[in-house]
């Protein structure tokens, strides 16, 4: 098969194509967001294809290369994060599409926002500049915001404001470190700058704030306070991509920007792996004590986030396998957990998690959606979330660090404790009637992102191969 | 048969039906059973073609990479292959009882479905070549099993289900540390006739840690001391549920787990000089014994069931541990020998509770003259329990009983002893009622019923175990029973 790097700015053309045909035309949007996003998908699988066939990819844009001009760039890692972006993408635009028919304002502003959204998702996946990941982030952060507020009400309309507030802090933080590091290197190409890196302060300033920038948009605890209020309150399909993907974005940056400038001393390192248990423990205590639906999916979020950083003081290959292979399986297995709880609140109203009952027994295959979703976040064989903690342990064991084991054992006992909670009252036996079911197109969408979090159990060897050269 | 398509296969016989009941509607009766039943026999007709080419020499072997480094593998040796029949059979027994016991319940694609997975998990489990793949499937039993645990719905079940989970995710996540802990350490997993550590450059107490964290691990399916918690309070599933359960997938994977990790991770020898043997042997008597002395106290029939469960299934774990030929002749004998008789106990008690409302063992008075072919498949099944001849639970003590005294553990044979004495004691109550007690006015709950007590598809599945369990007792050492395969077994492990 031939390469053609032509893919990389189809990926973010097309999206972004497909937001200003669906802004224009309000009364097709529904038609023009599928179609677009369809052929987003595409053009993410043919990037897919042609690394996994020739290796990473580069593309200068107009024909201006580094220094001067913008080049998008794809290897494995870049890759697979766009590969999680389509298959989350694609479901949640047939799930919105039958989600939305409730508020009828709804679509004409979801579909515009959400293929912006998507257009900077891979525009940022495939950045090889500091300074365009800015302006990546900036918009990817824009229009999230947006997508929260759209649920209206008052409580999703504070949630928003203080996501925008967050979101805003860490691109500055970002853009901070950025305008440093280019001061000290005069370049904003990551290899580049890895090759002209400074020393000491002028290194530890900008990465300090770049680390706490994305630390914030990514929501690791104690930073995650503007999570659940926003992932809880937005439209079901938007905490799916909000969850599923956007915090990924940050962390997909944490690690380019780790893997590029690896910082002296482990310290920090080590700060992190401890924040990331905090989460992973705090995150499950609270998702336990939720009595809605959406929050406990929500503080999952928080406590998963927690896993991922627990490879930081690792450090090892395969310590950084397992975290992106954990990133991918949590953004498919959490995006099909929220497009199953949108089911169960598009029909059921509320999203009791005492009266599930009546509404599962309507719904066996958003329910299945759901456990099959929990059985990968609480790392359980076989599925992606058991491959991502296998290496990670695997990885803890090999160097003796057996408290992170032990942080992750323990976690992934407290995910099944919070996933069975609400599967348990699914099997009960209800005196109602069931609640009619959601429209299955909603619920198929949901069950095969589930299949897609358990598939990837299996997809292990040949994802590895991708991540060969890339992670350090 | 290419080496990895027949494995394949066997997993995927009750995997495939499993998948396609779930889609079934409710009212769709017969192309349920129809399924169910064909399933089970696919199994066991590719089974029979599996052991015909392990006997003329062929192995057969899966092996898929699954995480980097490491491959599922499902391969064939004389262990998994009993294990599977013992599962294949039984599972054709309880299919064809729960098609009678669950008519016209709620629920039933959902149960058939789970009930097919959870088959495929124990048959997948037996034939796993390494601990990665036990392990996947081991908590796939757990995950299958739990909505069978629960399937009555009621706010007893859920609790049920939920101590069931809690203990079993627990032990699941002991077993996937001391796995991991183990491949980091020794840079494989594959089970290999007489373990893969001896000569390995791994400190001892590293090695007595993981042994410890993978017998806890399985240890809660088998129902070990003090990690048995769940196994009475799962006494509110289903009948055929229970008769699996005890018979043949939950506790029986714990054991097999345990004769697993003793003889193909560690080798016998190895882990007797690492000393881990004696305390499992002490451990497993001491369950023996709490077991059957819980057993005496009890008044619900199940629950009395459950706890001699308990007891019995040790006899297996402590036949490992003794650590010698004979011995593991008893143990592995027992693991099948326990299936057939608890599986007929189960069955029966389903019987009774389902057609006379019969619970509690004060009820039991002069059941069998109400329902005779099912009280006497109880006897028989009893009997076996105490370990009287000529049943099939004599066999097994007897080598057990043997196998301690030849590796001068004499203290075993008093615990047998003991537990015999208490078996008799809380089974001969019951069948002293039975038979001799004259039956009530009136049973609690009778259910009406045209012509027999009991239906026909409730009374064979009891009926043909327990002939079963007569006939392993009488003809023991007739080639092709458990005593041959399990000597055969045995052999191959000890031999030089």
């Amino acid at each position: 098969m031939t390469v053609w790097p032509g893919a990389l700015p189809c990926c973010v053309a097309l999206p972004l194509a497909g937001a200003v045909l669906a802004f224009l035309l309000p009364r097709r949007v529904v038609a023009v967001g599928l179609c677009a996003a369809l052929a987003t998908a595409a053009g993410s699988a043919l990037v897919v294809a042609n690394v996994t066939a020739g290796g990473a990819l580069r593309y200068a844009i107009g024909g201006w290369g580094a220094p001067l001009g913008i080049e998008l760039a794809a290897d494995g890692l870049s890759a697979l994060m766009l590969a999680a972006t389509a298959a989350v993408g694609l479901a949640v635009s047939v799930h919105a599409r039958d989600y939305l028919l409730a508020a009828p304002a709804a679509p004409k502003a979801f579909w515009p926002l959400w293929l912006f959204l998507w257009s900077a998702l891979n525009a940022l996946f495939l950045s090889a500049d500091l300074f365009n990941v800015y302006v990546t982030l900036e918009l990817m952060g824009l229009s999230a915001v947006a997508l929260v507020a759209l649920a209206g009400g008052a409580a999703a309309l504070a949630a928003a404001m203080r996501y925008l507030l967050v979101s805003l802090l860490g691109s500055l933080g970002w853009l901070l470190g950025v305008s440093l590091l280019y001061h000290a290197t005069g370049t904003l190409d990551l290899e580049l700058m890895a090759a002209r890196a400074p020393h000491g302060l002028a290194l530890a300033v900008p990465f300090g704030a770049m680390t706490a920038g994305l630390l914030l948009k990514t929501g690791l605890f104690p930073f995650h306070a503007w999570l659940p209020p926003a992932h809880g309150s937005a439209p079901a399909p938007v905490s799916a991509l909000l969850s599923a993907l956007v915090i990924k974005a940050s962390f997909y940056l944490l690690l380019r920007l780790w893997f590029a400038l690896p910082p002296h001393g482990d310290g920090l390192a080590l700060l992190l792996g401890v924040l990331g248990a905090a989460a992973a423990l705090w995150g499950s205590v609270q998702a336990l004590r939720q009595r809605r639906l959406k929050l406990l999916v929500a503080y999952s979020t928080v406590a998963q986030l927690g896993y991922l950083f627990l490879a930081f003081p690792l450090g090892t290959e395969l310590a950084w396998r397992g975290a992106v292979y954990l990133a991918l399986s949590h953004a498919l297995a959490k995006g099909a957990m929220f497009l199953a709880a949108g089911c169960v609140t598009s029909r059921g109203g509320d999203d009791d998690i005492g009266r599930l009952d009546r509404v599962a027994q309507g719904m066996p295959l958003t329910l299945a959606a759901f456990a099959l979703a929990g059985i990968s976040l609480a790392g359980l064989p076989p599925s992606g979330g058991f491959v991502g903690k296998w290496l990670l342990l695997q990885a803890a064991f090999e160097q003796g660090q057996y408290q992170w084991a032990v942080v992750l054992l323990a976690g992934g006992l407290l995910t099944a404790a919070y996933v069975f909670r609400v599967i348990g009252h699914a099997f009960m036996q209800s005196p109602g009637a069931a609640v009619r079911g959601a429209p299955g197109t909603m619920q198929w969408a949901a069950l095969l992102l589930a299949f897609g979090a358990v598939a990837l159990g299996f997809l292990a060897p040949w994802a590895a191969p991708l991540l060969d050269g890339v992670v350090p | 048969m290419s080496g990895g398509a027949l494995p394949l296969a066997i997993v995927a016989s009750s995997l495939v039906p499993g998948l396609v009941i779930f889609a079934l509607p409710e009212r769709a009766v017969a192309a349920r059973s129809a399924l169910n039943l064909a399933g089970a026999l696919l199994k066991i007709g590719l089974l029979v073609l599996m052991m015909y080419g392990v006997f003329h020499g062929r192995s057969y072997e899966l092996r898929v990479p699954l995480v980097p480094g490491l491959d599922f593998v499902l391969h064939a040796d004389a262990l998994s292959l009993m294990f599977v029949n013992l599962s294949a059979v039984l599972w054709l027994a309880t299919t064809v009882y729960a098609i009678a016991y669950l008519e016209r319940s709620p629920n039933r694609s959902r149960f058939f479905g789970f009930f097919c997975l959870c088959v495929t998990a124990t048959v997948g489990l037996a034939m796993a070549g390494n601990l990665l793949t036990f392990l996947v499937f081991y908590e796939m039993l757990t995950l299958t099993t739990y909505p069978l645990v629960v399937h009555r719905g009621t706010e007893a079940a859920r609790r049920a289900g939920r101590s069931y989970l809690a203990h079993t995710l627990a032990g699941g996540m002991l077993l996937l540390a001391g796995t991991v802990w183990l491949y980091a350490e020794a840079g494989t997993l594959d089970f290999t006739r007489r373990g893969f550590l001896a000569g390995l450059p791994i400190d001892p107490r590293v090695l007595v840690a993981i042994f410890v964290l993978l017998i806890a691990g399985v240890g809660v399916k088998s129902a070990l001391v003090p990690l048995h918690g769940w196994l009475p309070r799962a006494m509110v599933a289903p009948a055929p549920v229970s008769a699996l359960l005890h018979a043949v997938a939950v506790v029986k994977a714990g054991a097999f787990g345990i004769v697993r990790i003793v003889y193909d991770v560690y080798g016998i020898e190895f882990a007797a000089g690492l000393g881990v043997t004696l305390p499992l042997a002490v451990l497993a008597a001491t369950t023996i014994l709490y077991g059957s002395l819980r057993a005496l106290f009890q008044d619900d029939i199940k629950r009395r069931l459950a706890f001699s469960t308990i007891s019995q299934i040790s006899y297996i774990t402590l036949g490992i541990a003794i650590a010698g030929p004979v011995a593991t002749v008893g143990g592995l004998l027992h693991l099948v020998h326990q299936g057939f008789m608890k599986i007929t106990l189960f069955f029966c008690a389903g019987n009774l509770a389902e057609t006379l409302g019969v619970h509690k063992v004060a009820d039991l008075d002069g059941t069998g003259r109400r329902a005779p072919v099912t009280m006497a498949a109880f006897t028989v099944a009893a009997l076996g329990m105490i370990g009287l001849p000529p049943t099939a639970g004599f066999i097994s003590k007897w080598y057990l009983g043997i196998g301690a005294l030849q590796a001068d553990h004499g203290w075993v044979v008093a615990v047998l002893i003991g537990s015999a004495l208490l078996n008799a004691a809380y089974f001969l109550p019951l069948l002293r009622r039975i038979w001799f007690a004259p039956p009530p006015a009136r049973w609690p709950a009778e259910r009406p019923h045209p012509g027999r007590a009991v239906s026909l598809a409730l009374v064979l599945p009891p009926f043909l175990t327990a002939l079963a369990v007569l006939a392993w007792g009488l003809f023991a050492s007739a080639p092709g029973l458990p005593l041959h395969w399990v000597k055969f077994i045995a052999a191959w492990e000890y031999a030089p």
